[in-house]
């Protein structure tokens, strides 16, 4: 199980207004 | 951190998971990084549904303490939001699930202040100092409880 990390990090906090869901912004240097 | 099944689990269950990238999204990293003062990586932060921020992680955790953080976090939000039987529930869930992290004295001293906050009765605080006279007695929040007794 992985976790799915969106990019569109504008786009992430309207759903998360939109679904009054909380967000996880990871601000990365890892391999990808 | 990421690939632990638990924190996977925890995280989609959770959160709307995003992450900007130093290399792959320079432009996104520099324009969130300067909104909410992060310039270093990793930097974890936990957002209200408004934007806001509510906790931020730093640096590297090994998977058991990045989980216990991550609920710690969580936990937070919760009591930040008046939720306090839901903030309780949070928190103690950490001491029961992680209780040997660094995030599990800090939860055992904040499900206390949730439950005295929920129900006004100072029980709740006395309770919380005697506990950590049983546990976690050398932590800082041993020190901050010890004012209950």
């Amino acid at each position: 199980m992985g976790i799915d990390f969106r990019h569109d990090v504008d786009h992430v906090l309207q759903d998360a207004k939109a679904q009054q869901k909380p967000v996880l912004l990871d601000f990365s240097a890892a391999p990808m | 951190m990421w690939p632990d099944e638990r924190v996977a689990r925890f995280v989609t269950q959770n959160f709307l998971p995003a992450r900007v990238h130093v290399k792959d999204d320079p432009q996104e990293f520099k324009r969130f990084g300067e909104r909410y003062s992060a310039p270093w990586t990793p930097t974890i932060l936990e957002l209200d549904p408004d934007g806001v921020e509510r906790y931020r992680i730093e640096g590297f955790l090994p998977a058991d303490d990045f989980l216990a953080q991550l609920m710690l976090g969580r936990a937070h939000m919760a009591f930040k939001q008046g939720q306090w039987a839901e903030a309780e529930k949070r928190f103690r869930e950490i001491m029961q699930q992680l209780p040997n992290t660094d995030a599990a004295p800090e939860a055992l001293y904040w499900a206390g202040v949730a439950r005295y906050k929920g129900n006004n009765d100072a029980t709740a605080l006395k309770e919380t100092a005697r506990a950590f006279a049983k546990q976690y007695q050398d932590s800082t929040w041993a020190k901050k409880a010890s004012i209950w007794r």
